[in-house]
């Protein structure tokens, strides 16, 4: 049973969102993602910048047996990587939430069109059926 | 486990099941102007003692003449052992294994002919192959436009120095892929890369440069400035080089203050016999940055649970296999056996055969230039030093000449006039340390005689 916190917003592609004060979004992957990936050796990070339409894939996630693209819940700018994710690709497996999260985006406009975590259950839970 | 054929019940079951009448029909919208309509042209099989005669026959036909054709292929000495264990069961497939660990011995073999390709190239990771030298190119630019994510221009410089199969090859497999290529000029009097060829690029977005040493015109580059220049406006560096040269020739990785980012090249020279063209096999190694762009496949050491060291493939998660369209290269198998021949061939040769491999070839093809331009009607056509190929401007065409070198026994070189008109009569030579001083003295008696006869004509 993979842990889905109920403050964020998620995408059918295993993204989180999360909403900051200064209004920008941060993005990683879900936990469920993350565990489905297993060992993760490999982050490749957008650059800072980048113009992004919302399900753009703008970066990939590998590991071991598999690499995978993480889309953008929202269309906007980079404003910032998670440069951490270069040296240390298990921050995503140890602290999927918090230390793991991918790229920060301004939001060109409102964040319509996502999941709540109790529908995201449903996506997790029907992908592991 | 024995191929089975469908049996004529079987086709029957299967076109029922899809709803179509016969096998026929299934090829309907191919149009018919394209279909060939029989196959009278193929001859009946022969027997394997028939099928020995008549190419015993056919090679006889063409004589035993003295090859001095470079142009991208090189006669080598392969010693007997090269193929006496590239032959044996355990290695002799084209391909890497399916069950890939279950074969530590070809992944070993792989191993350590990426260990070998790397530290002659000094680059820092190799592939396992490609399929040869022109698709390496081609594998190196695309992959150039992954690796430089400054670049969003997509923009490849390609020398018309550079091999022209190489340049027709990689228009061919990459322009439809939204790369877009140029091409830089040679200067006319010493062959290099014109001065003036990237001046007028100053301040443009130029994804990579691709730079071939020697290039195909024999001609040394000036491969450390080209390189910074590339660098200092943000383009990556492709070199395309000779194996066997880099035994005399600073390697890639040195070029430059920064070194090349990718090297390519034919591994043909290394134990590959010429065989009317092929098959050979490419090679392509890279700095370890850019290693998760690189395309095919890349045997790596670890060790097993058990703590004992052992071969695996690594970095799968890039291939086609895994990550379908998005994968960095259609390559999933490689030249294995050819690849295998190169390892054995630079095992046996080590650094120092591989040196006196490159000093007699380049110390030969100059005794042959000096010899020939002592001809009447036969001058160097550039001023700068070569390797192992070097043109000559002859004053009759090169078409003709070649002909009446051939009556001697003499396969006198490649003719440049369909690759460079430009050049007018011009002939790339090339000889190896498998000419002696007495093939390359008949070599030039025939000349002389070969010149006169088409005086004379």
């Amino acid at each position: 049973m993979s842990n889905i916190p109920t403050d964020l917003k998620y995408a059918r592609t295993h993204e989180w969102l999360r909403t900051l004060s200064d209004g920008n979004v941060e993005v990683g992957i879900s936990d469920h993602a993350q565990a489905a990936l297993g060992d993760l050796v490999f982050v490749q990070l957008p650059d800072v910048g980048r113009a992004v339409a919302a399900g753009d894939a703008c970066a990939v996630v590998e590991s071991v047996k598999a690499a995978s693209d993480l889309y953008a819940p929202v269309a906007g700018h980079v404003v910032a990587i998670n440069e951490a994710l270069s040296k240390e690709p298990e921050l995503i497996n140890q602290d999927p939430y918090g230390r793991g999260w991918v790229m920060r985006l301004k939001p060109d406009g409102a964040t319509a069109g996502l999941l709540s975590a109790a529908d995201y259950q449903k996506v997790a839970d029907e992908s592991e059926g | 486990m024995p191929f089975i054929p469908h049996t004529d019940d079987d086709v029957r079951e299967m076109l029922a099941v899809i709803g179509v009448p016969s096998i026929e029909t299934l090829f309907e919208e191919i149009p018919a102007g394209l279909r060939v309509q029989s196959l009278a042209e193929v001859p009946e099989g022969l027997s394997e003692l028939e099928v020995m005669q008549l190419m015993t026959e056919r090679a006889h036909a063409d004589g035993r003449p003295k090859c001095f054709i470079g142009a991208g292929a090189y006669e080598h000495h392969i010693p007997a052992a090269v193929w006496s264990t590239v032959t044996r069961g355990e290695f002799y497939s084209a391909y890497t294994p399916y069950q890939a660990e279950a074969s530590q011995g070809t992944l070993q073999t792989i191993y350590e002919y990426q260990t070998m390709m790397a530290s002659l190239t000094g680059m820092q990771v190799s592939n396992a192959s490609l399929y040869d030298g022109a698709t390496a190119v081609a594998e190196a630019s695309l992959m150039a436009v992954r690796a430089n994510r400054r670049s969003k221009s997509a923009r490849i410089l390609l020398p018309r120095s550079l091999h022209p199969h190489y340049r027709d090859v990689t228009l061919a497999s990459a322009s439809n892929q939204g790369l877009k290529f140029e091409e830089l000029p040679y200067d006319r009097a010493t062959g290099q890369l014109a001065p003036g060829a990237l001046s007028g690029l100053d301040g443009q977005d130029i994804t990579a440069l691709v730079i071939q040493q020697p290039n195909f015109l024999g001609v040394m580059e000036e491969v450390d400035a080209l390189t910074d220049w590339a660098h200092a406006h943000g383009a990556l560096v492709v070199a395309v080089v000779n194996p066997i040269s880099l035994a005399l020739l600073k390697p890639p990785g040195q070029w430059g203050a920064k070194g090349a980012d990718i090297a390519v090249g034919d591994g043909q020279p290394l134990g590959c016999p010429l065989s009317s063209g092929g098959p050979y096999f490419g090679f392509m190694t890279t700095r370890m940055e850019h290693v998760r762009q690189m395309p095919g496949r890349i045997v790596g050491r670890t060790v097993d649970l058990d703590g004992r060291p052992g071969f695996t493939l690594t970095l799968q998660a890039r291939e086609q296999h895994i990550r379908r369209a998005k994968a960095t290269s259609n390559i999933c198998t490689n030249q294995g056996l050819l690849m295998m021949a190169g390892t054995v061939y630079l095992s046996l040769m080590g650094a120092e055969g591989m040196e006196r491999v490159a000093a007699a070839s380049m110390a030969r093809t100059e005794q042959l230039a000096q010899l020939l331009t002592a001809i009447g009607g036969v001058r160097r056509t550039f001023s700068h030093p070569v390797f192992h190929e070097i043109v000559l401007s002859l004053d009759r065409p090169v078409a003709a000449v070649l002909a009446a070198l051939a009556e001697r026994d003499i396969q006198g070189g490649l003719d440049l006039t369909e690759y460079y008109p430009e050049l007018g009569n011009a002939l790339l030579v090339c000889a190896t340390e498998t000419k002696s001083q007495l093939d390359i003295e008949a070599y030039a008696r025939a000349m002389t005689e070969a010149l006169r006869a088409v005086r004379a004509a």
